[in-house]
């Protein structure tokens, strides 16, 4: 559940969702769940001129299985809280507090 | 988090399926696999000469599998006169 829990640290944050097919949206996080289906808030796609049919989204939901990359400002990653967070997850189970 | 289709229910809502096609129409249904059941809907194909092209569909249900994104719009950006260079490129999908 780290990248859940992870990508919920970012709710609130501009994204940019690539998909599968080399369409890429940008947009603030407005929810993510279990399956990294996220739903975005204020969505502008990338190449507008290349996508007419997509300028008119405002909020929308994108399955997960479609997405191919994240993007992420690095400023709202806690690098520190990550690596630790997967020690952890990677940690065995005897010292699993 | 299926809930975030649920604020849409009964709302005119555009979606964007696997194959790249656009299909607009009222959301009356869905599950947590994002299946999907829309009335009166009707697909939008965009050619680069000629302006948007609305095919009827009527009720129409949509698989989860297929569907790529599903989400409000503008509608004053929705003109009918709109024309595209190139379709939305396919999801290839793995096969077995």
């Amino acid at each position: 559940m780290i990248f859940l829990s992870f990508f919920k640290t970012l709710v609130g944050k501009e994204i940019a969702v690539e998909l599968k097919n080399d369409v890429v949206f940008t947009g603030t996080l407005h929810s993510v769940d279990q399956y990294l289906n996220v739903k975005l808030l204020n969505v502008q796609v990338i190449n507008p001129d290349k996508y007419p049919q997509l300028v008119a989204l405002q909020n929308c939901f994108i399955r997960g299985s479609v997405v191919r990359y994240i993007q992420i400002p690095p400023e709202h990653v806690d690098t520190e809280l990550l690596e630790d967070a997967a020690r952890r997850e990677n940690a065995p189970a005897s010292t699993k507090k | 988090m299926a809930s975030t289709i649920k604020e849409w229910k009964d709302k005119v809502v555009f979606v964007l399926t696997a194959d790249g096609r656009i299909i607009v129409g009222q959301l009356v249904g869905h599950d947590q696999v994002q299946n999907l059941i829309m009335n009166d809907a009707h697909e939008r194909v965009y050619s680069a000469d000629e302006g948007v092209e609305k095919v009827p569909l009527g009720l129409y249900v949509i698989r989860g599998d297929n569907l790529c994104l599903i989400g409000e719009y503008d509608e004053s950006k929705f003109s009918d006169d709109q024309t595209a260079p190139a379709p939305i490129p396919p999801i290839q999908q793995q096969i077995f």
